[in-house]
């Protein structure tokens, strides 16, 4: 069991609170029509991004699906430019020109954003295959949808990570929904981490509303990964609150099933084991609140008082 | 009476092998079926069976020869005891065998021709072994250069392309991969982003299809899509296009599919020479390189540049007969046919055709075309590629916007049929573009 101090409690509930925020405040600009095109909230799955964050080592690797802006906050990206990026304009983090699904920072090994589903899975396979050939002890997260875990290529990385014991840690975000279909419409047998089992791939479940399981399963798992004994499996079971993307109105699933999970929510998890454990009161917690609705709004005035590209960038970056 | 046991064709491309051992010895019964020497093809070592039975009478190379040509007879056996029944069914063997044999025959003698134009100096090496020697040289150089693909290392190759690498650099850089083309690719472009240089070999294009995504959304679209962080120092190389009767799956020439792809950059080798430079080229580059070789051209000797530094730069063509009546564009394996239908028209036309091989397809020499048809005023272009949207398509319209006035006729384009390669022999034939369409289309835009 990893030991948490009281600022790793802090620090927990702050960027889990900050996702949140950062992501209620892209929907508003969404439908302002600052932000354009698809854009994937990450509310409600806060926990499983900080959760694993906490046990990952500086110069470890982290490649993800297009659900990405939840992945950057938690690896101390910059709001400001990951806003700027959102809304199109030339201090995001891709100069503008990736956009919500595609952002990336090669100085905190971050390896995206990918728009493709499943195609990080082979990358960041690969990402790690280049850990272990420069035998440099990192490790590569690979965070794979539950609708990827139907592709084809997933099983083809399987093979080769288990093949040559590659140092890579999956990590299946299963928030139930690919899209508009539940994971029981589109999966045929249930536990999607089972998968791995036909190529000896370990794996297990993890309550991904529960940030401390999170934690615990990431800590232990991405030892093993590092130990040299090949990859690992982490299902995370989790569960967004709004649509597939901005413009899904989610009717496939009942007010019910949304509720229920609300009730569990990974922040209030975070919140009411900092108040029994006495790290900090209810005042303090509102007052981190406060000063994060404060960065988010600089981030988003940030990113609107900015420019936008200019048109000789059309031409820049295609090749080396 | 004796029968004559030639040296056969083992790969639909082999046009020699070597003989390297014996089985049976003069005077010694031989039953069809029987195993009477191992030959050394330009893919592997294969054995040879007797097609019928009776007594060696005479062998007729010996173990260590090498080159000898498809077809030639290696031994001699007498066929006295061979009675009726049998006889039929081995003159049947024998006609299938002989069907095969002319096919390549007719390749073999297409291959002769090259040999003729390109042989320049003393010391020349096959296109396969230039491009095995420029990874070696590039992978002793970087260490962070290594080679992943299907059968490119214990193997040494489907096409003996990665011969002797897996003994010279080891497992951790030459890597066997399982039939995953989507996942090592993915794999290899995930380790570039990371900073190694992957060669990705892929044991023909046509299975590049399968890793098509990875290729364009994720090699050659990154850097964009980063701002400029994360580039993929990356080469995807192996055979395109046909090769002999592998019919349509297997025949396929994917290189306008790529050259369309902002991010990426093309290349398709026509001689020794040019692959050494080009693919080191390649090797260097810090983009997604396609590099498109061709089956049919592996046993090609040439000369090579012995400096290894040697590079051709991306987007410049080679003028490699240089002419004034009309310019011939082409690329790859179509070099040859071009130069080939050049001489008959010098000699029966006295036309003087400029040929220009294109070297890389993306970027795309204009100038060199340009300024070429200023001087000629006639162009056609020849490829493999299907002709809809091609590589030609492209020159046509490179030459209307900027050398519109200097055109004395319509610009023709030479391409395969507009239709799936058969797997026929006679019909291969006539799908692929032959050396009479290239001096009908020249006589065509000269209005002969």
């Amino acid at each position: 069991m990893k030991k948490l101090t009281k600022s790793d409690h802090l620090k927990i509930y702050s960027y889990m609170l900050k996702i949140r925020r950062f992501e209620e405040r892209s929907s508003q600009l969404y439908g302002m029509g600052h932000i354009g095109g698809f854009c994937h909230l990450y509310i409600g799955q806060e926990a499983v991004v900080v959760g694993v964050l906490m046990t990952i080592k500086k110069n470890d690797s982290v490649v993800t699906t297009y659900r990405d802006h939840g992945h950057m906050i938690a690896r101390g990206l910059d709001p400001k430019r990951i806003m700027a990026e959102l809304t199109g304009r030339a201090d995001g983090y891709s100069s503008g020109k990736g956009g919500s699904m595609h952002m990336f920072s090669k100085e905190n090994n971050f390896y995206g954003g990918h728009g493709i589903v499943g195609a990080q899975v082979p990358i960041g396979t690969g990402i790690a295959f280049t850990h272990k050939y420069n035998g440099d002890k990192n490790i590569c997260r690979t965070y794979i949808g539950d609708g990827a875990m139907n592709n084809g290529q997933v099983f083809e990385a399987f093979n080769l990570a288990a093949l040559w014991k590659l140092p890579v840690l999956y990590i299946i975000e299963n928030n139930k929904y690919g899209m508009g279909t539940s994971v029981e419409r589109a999966a045929a047998g249930s536990d999607l981490y089972k998968r791995g089992e036909a190529f000896g791939i370990k794996g297990e479940i993890v309550d991904g509303m529960n940030v401390y399981s999170i934690i615990n399963a990431a800590d232990k798992a991405g030892e093993y990964v590092r130990s040299g004994k090949g990859p690992y499996i982490l299902e995370v079971q989790t569960y967004r609150y709004r649509g597939h993307s901005m413009s899904d109105p989610a009717k496939y699933r009942t007010k019910t099933e949304l509720e229920e999970y609300k009730n569990s929510d990974p922040i209030e998890v975070v919140k009411n084991e900092i108040i029994k454990k006495k790290i900090a009161s209810n005042n303090e917690l509102e007052k981190i609140g406060k000063e994060i609705i404060e960065e988010v709004k600089l981030a988003a005035d940030f990113a609107l008082e900015s420019n936008f590209p200019e048109n000789k960038e059309l031409y820049t970056d295609v090749y080396l | 009476m004796s029968i004559e046991i030639l040296m056969p064709a083992l790969s639909p491309t082999m046009t020699e092998g070597n003989l390297t051992k014996w089985l049976v010895s003069e005077g010694q019964e031989v039953k069809a079926g029987d195993v009477i020497a191992e030959i050394e093809t330009d893919k592997a070592t294969m054995e040879v069976e007797a097609v019928d039975e009776g007594i060696v009478k005479k062998l007729l190379f010996k173990e260590g020869d090498v080159n000898i040509p498809v077809n030639k007879p290696i031994a001699l056996i007498s066929d006295q005891q061979i009675s009726k029944p049998k006889k039929i069914e081995s003159k049947k063997k024998n006609e299938v065998k002989q069907k095969t044999l002319e096919s390549i025959e007719s390749k073999q003698s297409e291959n002769q021709l090259l040999k003729e134009d390109f042989i320049v100096g003393e010391e020349q090496i096959t296109m396969r072994e230039a491009i095995r020697d420029t990874i070696a040289e590039e992978m002793r150089k970087d260490k962070k250069v290594f080679i992943l693909g299907e059968e490119v290392a214990e193997y040494q190759g489907a096409y003996k392309v990665t011969q002797g690498l897996l003994e010279d650099f080891g497992e951790k850089r030459v890597i066997d991969t399982p039939i995953s083309e989507q996942g090592f690719t993915g794999l290899a472009v995930g380790a570039a982003f990371k900073g190694l240089t992957p060669i990705v070999e892929f044991m023909t294009f046509n299975f590049s299809m399968q890793a098509i995504d990875q290729i364009i959304n994720s090699a050659a679209k990154t850097l964009y899509m980063s701002g400029g962080q994360i580039n993929c120092p990356i080469v995807f190389r192996g055979p395109n296009g046909a090769a002999a009767q592998v019919a349509a799956q297997h025949s396929q020439d994917f290189s306008s599919w790529y050259a369309q792809v902002p991010g990426l950059k093309v290349l398709a080798p026509s001689t020794p020479f040019n692959a050494k430079g080009l693919l080191r080229s390649a090797i260097r580059d810090p983009n997604p390189v396609i590099f498109l070789e061709n089956e049919i051209l592996y046993g090609l000797r040439g000369e090579v540049s012995s400096d290894d530094n040697f590079t051709i730069p991306f987007g410049k063509a080679n003028i490699v007969k240089a002419g004034t009546d009309t310019t011939i564009v082409t690329y790859s394996i179509m070099l040859q046919k071009s130069l080939e239908a050049a001489k008959i028209l010098k000699n029966d036309f006295d036309l003087d055709i400029e040929v220009i091989d294109l070297q890389s397809l993306r970027p795309l020499d204009s100038e060199t075309i340009i300024n070429s048809v200023k001087k000629t005023n006639r162009i056609i272009t020849v490829e493999e590629s299907w002709p809809v949207a091609s590589i030609g398509s492209e020159v046509v319209n490179i030459v209307q916007k900027n050398a519109f006035d200097y055109l004395d006729a319509p610009i023709i384009k030479v391409n395969s049929a507009d239709v799936p390669m058969p797997y026929s022999s006679s019909l291969e034939k006539l799908y692929l573009p032959q050396t009479d369409d290239i001096v009908k289309a020249v006589k065509e835009v000269n209005y002969i």
